[in-house]
């Protein structure tokens, strides 16, 4: 037997031991669930990092409203499926008032219903660590971030007053109303967690294999057009093979051609992919950056 | 790509290396990961373009391959780095973790951040200046923080017309440095290159036939990812007791924990520190099914043949091998701080999985890291600066020399009342 684990198998003991440290040393820690592949992976390493015990924490969906509704029906069937307490938020007056990308633009509606409802949900559940499945790779901002993540008393993130992170010894210790947000997955890359994917069987949401689907295209862009509303005026939809890459919000996540309907051609499709899968969010593109975002106490 | 290499591609059975690089933009560091990052296909079309575009606007040739690696907005401002910022690629052999860190003294701190992680250093030179000052503290830097692999990149070749002779020169120079730093250990690489022009980084390009070692990427592709794993070295600190106490675990108690070095088998006889109590493992659960030997770096769960008083904090050992258990010792320690280390100060010191409080007794020296000369007894450790420091501790630890072991032997030095994280320490005895 040799003794030199696999990458994926060292990325998984790391992950693992991050969440053992969230909570043996946080009072009161939660993990963001996005109902996405990164939150998929992260999940399932929570539950590996627990066994046999049942999971320490609950999980926290912050619904926009405008999430597909296939990935509501799947974190509802999953939550239920490996018995895990979840919490779903919503910032109810901004959706009652008719937030929505093509009215707000897209900054003030990510700040309405998915900043603000994040920071009113961690201060409503008195959370004090906030384990996340951002990656470092995805984003340049996100490069630099720690895996422990420093907020003060407003959620908010400053990148120059964050603390240095050396070993694996991480620096729990807070003053009350301050919280950390947590990165257990920093160090995998998009191919990393398809590849784990694949190895471990993990259930993913359908959204992210091929199919021909109704959708719009604008510019480079291809956006679902099941809802009327994500429409433009004079824009028309057609049925196109396609899948994503990521998912966020039906009106802000584009797909892209795809014919991969099984997760090895997924996992092939990633080894060649040319494009950024950011490329897909509208929300990475603009004058509002992840960086600006993050200051303001995004995810 | 062709299919074959699609192929490789998707296999998920590859090892992982974490390396460092440190350097400034002077010296090239930037374009030689920007170089890696492009050559190994490590960067999308949307990222290159957007780089080539800012090229366009106001960069000199190449210069698409250093804004790759742009930073935030206050370091894209100063067109320096200040962070670490972590960077990944991957080849048909290995995954890549670059810890990317500024080369400036007043990043020293930094740089050791970038340092503690990594299993090699890429120091980089440029060849029209040879051994500076500057790479003598990123050696004694590599060193210090026990990174077993030393690759001194000579760069810029292109820029002397591809000379053995400036290659040898260089080598020799800083060989003969480095032979006088008082640590032992470490391999040293020396490998020419040309970042901008690409020349023994990825492929090896035609201008140094003279030069028959590995490229860099045939280096970072072929050195160990770990050391030995023996069952000597076996440390196993406690991170936190699972007591699910349900229906069907109801008398289930598990140490969970990351194994940071060696390996354990069922049955071996253990002691916990710093208590000294014994015991034999019974089982090592996963989630994957109970394992009949784990080794590091694996997180695992350990349950004993005797119920023990065991907690958060304390360490599992194999009894035959067992480490220091020290309340008071010496460590180098590098401040991180605006408000200086001295003697007398109280701090907390999170070593492993336990956090205890410590006094500094004594500054013994600081090391001036551009002479390497140590200066005895100064007043105070300032930030970036690194010295010899004695600390005594509420309550012992178990812990090894850091030279021996990285992760046992290393701790971070948190004020209480700020809870910043204000240094870093190795453990010296």
């Amino acid at each position: 037997m040799s003794n030199t684990l696999t990458h994926l198998k060292t990325l998984e003991a790391e992950s693992i031991h991050i969440m053992r440290e969230v909570v043996a040393e946080f009072r009161n820690p939660v993990m963001l669930y996005s109902i996405g592949k990164d939150s998929s992976v992260m999940l399932h390493l929570a539950r590996k990092a627990f066994f046999p015990g049942p999971l320490p924490f609950s999980l926290l969906h912050v619904d926009t409203g405008y999430k597909f509704h296939e990935m509501i029906t799947f974190r509802d069937w999953y939550a239920k499926e490996i018995g895990a307490k979840l919490i779903v938020h919503r910032n109810e007056e901004a959706i009652a008032a008719g937030a929505h990308p093509l009215k707000l633009g897209v900054a003030r509606c990510c700040g309405a219903l998915k900043t603000k409802a994040l920071l009113d949900a961690l201060a409503a559940g008195g959370f004090d660590a906030a384990m996340g499945g951002a990656r470092r790779d995805e984003e340049r901002s996100r490069a630099k971030e720690r895996i422990f993540s420093f907020r003060d008393e407003f959620g908010q993130w400053d990148p120059k007053n964050q603390r240095p992170e050396l070993w694996d010894l991480y620096n729990c210790r807070i003053h009350e109303g301050e919280s950390i947000r947590v990165f257990p997955i920093s160090n995998w890359t998009e191919m990393d967690v398809w590849q784990y994917i694949k190895l471990e069987n993990i259930p993913i949401v359908p959204l992210y294999y091929a199919k021909e689907r109704k959708m719009v295209k604008r510019g480079s862009m291809l956006i679902p057009a099941d809802d009327a509303g994500n429409l433009k005026p004079g824009e028309v939809p057609e049925m196109v093979m396609c899948r994503f890459r990521t998912l966020g919000c039906s009106p802000c996540t584009g797909a892209v051609h795809s014919s991969a309907t099984t997760i090895e051609e997924i996992v092939a499709e990633a080894a060649t992919a040319t494009r950024s899968e950011r490329e897909t969010r509208i929300i990475d593109h603009g004058s509002n950056t992840m960086e600006d975002k993050k200051k303001e106490g995004y995810f | 790509m062709n299919a074959f290499e699609k192929d490789i591609f998707a296999a998920a059975d590859t090892e992982l290396l974490r390396f460092t690089t440190a350097g400034s933009v002077d010296d090239g560091k930037s374009t030689l990961i920007g170089r890696l990052l492009v050559d190994s296909k490590g960067v999308f079309e949307d990222q290159l373009d957007a780089a080539r575009n800012i090229e366009e606007k106001k960069g000199a040739k190449g210069a698409y391959l250093a804004l790759l690696t742009d930073g935030l907005q206050a370091e894209r401002e100063q067109g320096i780095t200040i962070d670490v910022a972590y960077r990944y690629f991957a080849t048909p052999k290995r995954k890549f973790i670059i810890a990317d860190t500024p080369g400036h003294e007043q990043y020293t701190r930094n740089m050791v951040t970038g340092a503690s992680t990594a299993h090699l250093a890429i120091i980089l030179i440029d060849a029209r200046k040879g051994v500076l000052v500057q790479s003598r503290r990123h050696a004694y830097i590599s060193r210090l923080l026990g990174i077993p692999h030393i690759v001194v990149a000579i760069n810029k070749m292109d820029l002397v017309d591809y000379s053995q002779e400036v290659y040898e020169k260089i080598k020799q120079e800083f060989a003969e440095f480095y032979g006088k730093l008082a640590m032992s250990g470490g391999e040293v690489t020396f490998i020419p290159i040309s970042a901008l022009e690409g020349d023994m980084v990825v492929e090896r390009g035609s201008n140094m036939p003279w030069y028959q070692g590995e490229t860099l990427l045939e280096k970072l592709e072929s050195t160990p990812v770990t050391g030995k794993v023996t069952a000597k070295d076996f440390r196993f600190p406690v991170q936190y007791v699972s007591r699910p106490q349900t229906e069907e675990l109801h008398d289930f108690r598990g140490y969970m924990g990351r194994i940071e070095s060696g390996l354990i088998k069922v049955g071996d006889a253990i002691t916990v520190l710093p208590s000294g109590l014994t015991s034999r493992i019974k089982e090592i659960v996963s989630f994957d099914g109970n394992l009949q030997q784990a080794f590091v770096p694996m997180s695992v769960t350990l349950t004993l043949e005797d119920e023990r008083d065991i907690s958060r904090g304390d360490m599992i050992v194999h009894t035959e091998s067992q480490p220091q258990v020290l309340k008071e010792f010496d460590a180098m320690a590098c401040w991180m701080s605006e408000t200086p280390l001295q003697a007398g100060k109280k701090y907390l010191i999170k070593h492993t999985t336990s956090t205890v409080k410590a006094m500094v007794t004594a500054l013994q020296d600081r090391v001036d890291i551009n002479t390497l000369d140590r200066i005895a007894t100064p007043p105070e450790l300032k930030m970036n600066e690194i010295g010899r420091v004695s600390f005594k501790l509420l309550k012992p630890i178990a812990c090894d020399p850091y030279q021996e072991n990285r992760a046992t032997g290393a701790f971070i030095i948190i004020d209480d009342f700020s809870n910043q994280t204000v240094g870093a320490g190795m453990i010296s005895q």
